[in-house]
């Protein structure tokens, strides 16, 4: 238990962290974009609205940093994010309830489905060292250099232009009202195709290289000779004694790399139009809409701490050494 | 030294050329426009040209050297930062590798695309240098938990037992003992950097957040991506840059490669 409660600990330092950064980026880098902004929105802004951007903004210079911090946690308590200036008068936190769900479809599952792929493979490259499977590294190698942008704009020129088999953009087709119909969960799943599968691919690579570094060192091990040596099936063997204990540090790569992945898929949200958390950035960065960006990046950093607890959970019915201690 | 490794260096050793030559052999001024608009790749335009009539081989040569130079200085810049907070770490052991461990783990969880996204385009200029920095500094991390185990598995051995019990200062055992050990992992960590800052700087050249002003291959892709280079079927405007930056990965990575298998003689071909 005190495992995960170390962990747990670690992760909100991490949250608290996070927030900080947020609160004190504004206030510290130079230039006044949220000010210039306000002036421009003018009249359109009521005062309370008013008054929850100064606090987010820090645009009060009456108040120490000390009572701006406080009342900076006090509205995010509230939900209050501002209001964002793309979608104006939309508040921030509308904008992100409505896309959220619609990254951790598409950026949760494409992410499950590569890494166990990718284990799985390089378990049987690690297995079979030597095989041919070797030479599935340096085409994994190139298509993890690859960045995820760009492959997605090469899927959307193949797939969508030169033979229009999918859909390059959008989240399911428009004319289509979000409910709970065959037609409509058909159209998501044919708009998620091009994008998921290019997550997949361009993702995979790492999590077979990974796997497979640790099975080629774990295969060597004394455990896995004597195995062999009882005559176990060499599917037990592989599996059971060897993929087992190189798994772990996998698991534990998965949790730290999520933070990169999930980057690279809010990349390819925005190269596909996805109605995810990607491309609400992405129109934010245009419109230079600061509340916006800063509510994607909390809400980003909240779900990553929190598929990091289940990856530790994860760990902890794999590796009985965590278990036992205290 | 194996094929891969010797593969790696060339195609490295070549975008370090064209960093260094790209602006006087391009044919073109990038930004020049013609009356060859959108036209495919041909005997005058190598690589096709834009739809204001841009050469793309110009482009794509003059923009090599801003790739290179941000991979180069965030390699250096992070790479210091990860020897300094990673050897440090797992040196001194105690409350100093705790708090030192938890700051790289708070760097390394916190998904740095959004918050560089934000810090970028916060800034009021965003020269290259300024932009090498700020990825610097999200870039660390990795390398410096890595160090840290290693140094922790060196710092017990016997070598750096003995140049303690001579009396050494401790700063001069991490320096003169430690550190020579460790070169391999600091290569490594060097190398993955470098990727991992070309491929940041690029993508956020590509939504668009640094300035346009510089030619990298970002650029050449966030023009296409604006122009809807997609959709008019101009392939040759968005195809050359990709495989530039999926070369120079490639190369880096089978680097990586040859340094990890001088480290680890396990993972090295087995002869059948």
């Amino acid at each position: 238990m005190t495992f995960l409660l170390r962990r747990a600990l670690f992760y909100l330092v991490t949250l608290w962290a996070a927030i900080t950064v947020n609160f004190l980026l504004p206030r510290l880098l130079p230039g006044d974009p949220v000010q210039a902004m306000i002036t421009k929105l003018g009249g359109r802004l009521n005062s309370d609205a008013m008054a929850s951007l100064y606090v987010l903004f820090g645009l009060d210079e009456n108040k120490s940093i000390w009572e701006q911090y406080l009342e900076y946690w006090g509205s995010l308590f509230r939900g209050d994010l501002g209001l964002s200036f793309t979608f104006f008068p939309t508040p921030v936190a509308d904008v992100l309830a409505q896309s959220m769900p619609w990254t951790l479809g598409l950026v949760g599952v494409t992410t499950i489905i590569a890494f166990l792929l990718g284990t799985l493979l390089g378990v049987y490259a690690g297995w079979k060292r030597g095989s041919w499977m070797d030479n599935l590294i340096p085409v994994t190698t190139f298509l993890s250099s690859i960045p995820y942008f760009w492959l997605g704009l090469i899927a959307i020129s193949l797939f969508s232009v030169t033979w229009p088999l999918l859909p390059a953009a959008g989240g399911y087709a428009p004319g289509l009202v979000p409910e709970f119909s065959g037609e409509f969960i058909g159209s998501v799943l044919e708009h998620a195709i091009l994008p998921g599968v290019t997550i997949i691919v361009s993702s995979v690579a790492g999590w077979i290289l990974g796997m497979r570094n640790m099975m080629v060192t774990v295969t060597a091990e004394d455990y896995v000779l004597v195995a062999r040596a009882k005559g176990l099936t060499q599917k037990r063997i592989m599996f059971a004694y060897a993929a087992r204990n190189a798994v772990l540090p996998s698991i534990s790569g998965f949790a730290l790399s999520l933070g990169f992945i999930v980057g690279g898929a809010l990349l390819v949200e925005m190269v596909f139009s996805y109605p995810g958390l990607g491309y609400v950035l992405f129109q934010g960065i245009g419109g230079k809409d600061y509340p916006l960006m800063q509510g994607v990046f909390l809400v980003i950093t909240l779900a990553v701490l929190v598929a990091n607890l289940l990856a530790d959970i994860g760990y902890l019915l794999l590796d009985p050494r965590t278990r036992k201690e205290g | 030294m194996n094929f891969k490794t010797k593969l790696g260096l060339g195609i490295l050793a070549f975008f370090t050329l064209i960093a260094v030559v790209g602006e006087w052999i391009a044919p073109y001024d990038p930004s020049a426009m013609s009356d060859d608009l959108l036209s495919p790749p041909s005997g005058s335009h190598w690589f096709g040209t834009t739809m204001t009539g841009q050469d793309i081989f110009s482009q794509v040569l003059v923009g090599t050297r801003g790739v290179m130079v941000v991979g180069l200085v965030c390699g250096v810049l992070a790479t210091f930062l990860s020897i300094l907070v990673g050897v440090t770490a797992g040196f001194l052991g105690g409350a100093a590798d705790e708090a030192l461990s938890m700051l790289s783990n708070v760097f390394l969880v916190i998904p740095a695309l959004p918050l560089i996204i934000i810090v970028a385009s916060m800034l009021p200029s965003a020269d290259t240098v300024l932009i090498a920095a700020v990825i610097s500094l999200t870039a660390w991390a990795w390398g410096a938990r890595i160090l840290r185990a290693q140094t922790m598995s060196l710092r017990r051995r016997d070598f750096v037992e003995a140049a303690r019990a001579s009396g050494e200062r401790t700063w001069r055992i991490i320096v003169f003992e430690v550190l020579p050990n460790l070169l391999a992992v600091i290569g490594s960590g060097f190398v993955g950097t470098v990727i991992f800052a070309v491929m940041l700087q690029i993508t956020l050249s590509f939504v668009g957040v640094i300035s346009l002003s510089t030619w990298n291959w970002g650029t050449i892709l966030f023009w296409a991506q604006s122009n809807q280079a997609l959709g008019l079927g101009a392939w040759w405007w968005f195809v050359p840059a990709g495989l530039c930056i999926a070369l120079l990965g490639t190369a880096l990575a089978l680097i990586n490669f040859g340094i990890d298998e001088y480290a680890n003689p396990r993972l090295r071909k087995v002869r059948a």
